[in-house]
């Protein structure tokens, strides 16, 4: 691990366990916006990370920017940092500076994208579905329908009208409509799937984000069973209790190896593949470790007083966000049996090259 | 808090592994072609000491040992590239595994010079192959009860008991026992030792025991007034259970305890063609991250190894998820490609998945049960 990446995981473990007690985040699911905290963050350079230092960010990669979010997702951080970084990072490579404040992205596929048209400017119509923390960002980066080509383009939601939701952790996930909306567009992609390698992003985000909730209803978890007393001992003396924790312990410690190998080769050509391979796995282990925390804090774990909610509801909500382990295996399954079975052994130990692009997607 | 902290750093092989799993690759394709060998489920148990000579011409058994005694003098992680590949291809390389794997290791660690000179050159020449000596009849997962003992006379140590579940051990010339030195007194753990067994020796009995498969791989070793001379005594006298368990990393965080049913994967894969149904190929895909995942576990495990840390939390974590990974395939290539599995069919796919759900129940059980492990894992968390 660099020493700057130390030194970046270091201010903003400082800020989150200032500024995400449980009391804070329940606060921020009903509806209330934790300034102090997104100004904290600000203040650290933490958002714009990614953004080269010529466009006024920092430079950092995508390794450095998992490991944060890991830590954030630890913390249950009631802000779109992955949000905001995922569109700083689209905004730069288009070439636009991105703007101060919350950012968001729109994880649109490519049957319900957006259109852009040319009038009196640049304008954008059509409805973005779950925006997260849409009614907090100051813009929205979209990956848009330019007749035939692909541009991203940064949208004001002040220019659309918006339709609240929310996930299961409370978080905002709002629809917005835009009719003929003026946006900034960028320079045309080097790649030609923007909107792939936009989705492909935001599913690290989140993997990243559910490595961290798995971190922490692991460690509530074990604490629980080292305090919790039951036959006159604590229930992590039970063999029972002891083999789930330890069951536990194994996907969560998978869910890390696949975090840290898939921030490792972000930067290549196939990274997508790797990056598939994180998601899925990660994803696969969110549910049953959230049943063995659930399981292991008994009724405690199930009222609303208890903390543990909060982790295991954005479980929950982030394995379906930006793609299932039902799609992004898929993707897997599909590029391999292209491939076909004589490649499986090269592709796995990376003596052969994957494939840049996904098949059929 | 303990175990929170879990070390699985990505783990990048250096270009000289690479180097030598061409070399690896190219030799194990040149074998196939002559029909040296078809790929076998749990191929590390497969006997084939025409095949472990060529290996070990080649100088890939004992390749992290010293040159001075016929070692390769290479890495951990270049071990690791060996042993991967041997496993992809599916190849018999169970007869110098044990001597490859543990008890080389072994003399190195704790062995005198003179078994050193005597045990290593013969075992990475392929000549000397081991089999392990520490479940008994009546003990199993609750290892240290082990009743074996040996009593000093004159010179040399007197050696009764019996040993079960020893794979290989009637085509193997030596067996590690682990035996009481000592009556057990109130430290259950003291009192042990150590020895290496020549089983070719007066008094020593080899019983095949039949695995569910029908097929002979391990036995039933018994050791009736045994004599085993003193310079077969490995490490210290009474510090036996200490040594057995220093070393368990190396044992369960290896490819093996993944990658015992890569061959039925492959020939899964094979049959499910190149446009599979979106349902199937997400099955497949989650599968492969599973193992793409163990693989990347096991890497950096080794990477600390090679570091000289003893990541024995770690490497019980792999052991536990890779071989309910290997449990898992068998019965996920059912779903994916219905057939009946027949271990005499002449095609690959049906003959692996007859061996793969054969074998299955063994892959938790071997190496220690995972409940032991899972036991291991919560004193790792502090639970006990």
């Amino acid at each position: 691990m660099s020493e700057m990446r130390d030194m970046l995981l270091d201010s903003a473990r400082r800020i989150l366990a200032d500024h995400c007690a449980p009391a804070e985040v329940i606060r921020a699911e009903q509806g209330e916006w934790p300034a102090a905290l997104w100004q904290a963050l600000e203040s650290a350079g933490l958002p714009l990370m990614l953004v080269p230092e010529s466009l006024g960010g920092s430079g950092l990669d995508w390794a450095d920017a998992l490991a944060l979010l890991r830590l954030a997702g630890r913390y249950s951080a009631p802000v779109p940092l992955g949000e905001t970084l995922l569109a700083a990072d689209l905004l730069a490579r288009a070439g636009i500076a991105p703007p101060s404040g919350p950012l968001s992205v729109a994880p649109a596929r490519a049957g319900d994208a957006p259109r852009l048209e040319n009038g009196d400017g640049p304008a954008l119509s059509g409805t973005l579905r779950r925006v997260p923390w849409g009614r907090y960002a100051a813009g929205v980066a979209v990956v848009a329908r330019a007749g035939d080509d692909w541009r991203v383009a940064l949208a004001d939601p002040a220019d659309g009208v918006i339709e609240e939701g929310v996930n299961l952790a409370g978080e905002a996930r709002d629809e917005m409509r835009f009719e003929r909306a003026p946006v900034r567009v960028g320079e045309a992609l080097a790649e030609a799937d923007a909107g792939f390698v936009l989705r492909m992003h935001g599913a690290l985000v989140r993997a990243a984000q559910m490595t961290g909730a798995m971190d922490r209803a692991l460690e509530l978890s074990v604490a629980y069973a080292g305090e919790r007393e039951q036959f006159g001992r604590p229930i992590g003396r039970f063999q029972a209790i002891q083999q789930q924790l330890a069951v536990m312990t194994g996907d969560v410690a998978a869910a890390g190896a696949a975090l840290e190998a898939a921030g490792e080769r972000l930067g290549r050509g196939d990274a997508w593949f790797f990056a598939a391979v994180a998601r899925t796995r990660i994803a696969e282990a969110a549910g049953p470790a959230a049943s063995v925390a659930h399981q292991v804090h008994g009724a405690m774990g199930f009222t609303y007083e208890h903390s543990l909610h909060l982790s295991t509801r954005r479980l929950w909500s982030w394995r379906e966000e930006f793609g299932s382990e039902r799609e992004w295996g898929e993707r897997i399954g599909r590029a391999l049996a292209v491939r076909g079975a004589d490649a499986l052994w090269p592709l796995l130990t990376e003596t052969e090259t994957g494939d840049p692009h996904p098949p059929r997607d | 808090m303990a175990g929170l902290d879990l070390e699985f750093a990505a783990q990048p092989l250096p270009p000289e592994a690479e180097a030598l799993r061409a070399e690896v690759r190219a030799f194990l394709a040149q074998e196939r072609e002559a029909g040296a060998f078809e790929p076998t489920c749990d191929c590390w148990l497969h006997h084939d000491v025409e095949l472990t000579r060529r290996i070990a011409q080649r100088g890939w058994i004992g390749l992290t040992w010293p040159e001075r005694y016929g070692g390769g003098g290479r890495s951990i992680l270049e071990r690791f590239v060996v042993t991967e590949e041997l496993l992809a291809a599916g190849a018999p390389v169970g007869a110098h595994w044990v001597a490859d794997r543990q008890s080389g290791p072994l003399f190195l660690k704790f062995g005198t010079e003179e078994q050193k000179r005597f045990f290593l050159p013969r075992i990475t020449r392929g000549e000397c192959f081991f089999a392990i000596g520490l479940s008994e009849p009546g003990s199993g997962s609750d290892l240290a009860s082990v009743r074996t003992r040996a009593v000093r006379a004159d010179g040399s140590w007197r050696l009764n008991g019996t040993k079960i579940w020893s794979s290989g051990a009637h085509r193997a010339h030596y067996m590690i026992v682990l035996c009481r030195t000592e009556p057990q007194g109130e430290d259950r753990h003291a009192g042990m030792s150590q020895l290496a067994v020549d089983l070719s020796a007066p008094g020593v009995t080899i019983r095949p025991i039949y695995n569910l498969a029908g097929e002979h791989h391990f036995n039933e070793v018994v050791f009736e007034d045994v004599e085993v001379p003193d310079e077969r005594v490995i490490g210290e006298v009474g510090a036996g259970w200490q040594q057995v368990t220093s070393e368990l990393a190396f044992e369960r965080s290896g490819p093996e305890r993944y990658m015992s049913i890569y061959p039925l994967f492959v020939e899964l894969l094979r049959r499910i063609g190149p446009d599979p149904e979106a349902a199937t190929a997400s099955e497949l895909g989650r599968l492969a991250a599973r193992l793409f995942t163990l693989r990347q576990m096991s890497l950096s495990v080794n990477g600390r190894l090679q570091a000289g840390l003893s990541p024995d939390l770690e490497a019980a974590l792999v052991k536990d998820v890779g071989t309910r990974f290997e449990r898992d395939v068998p019965e996920a290539a059912r779903m994916l490609a219905p057939f009946d599995a027949d271990g005499r069919a002449e095609a690959p796919f049906p003959s692996l998945l007859a061996d793969a759900l054969l074998h299955a129940p063994s892959f938790t059980l071997r190496g220690g049960t995972n409940e032991i492990l899972r036991g291991l894992i919560a004193r790792g968390l502090g639970l006990r």
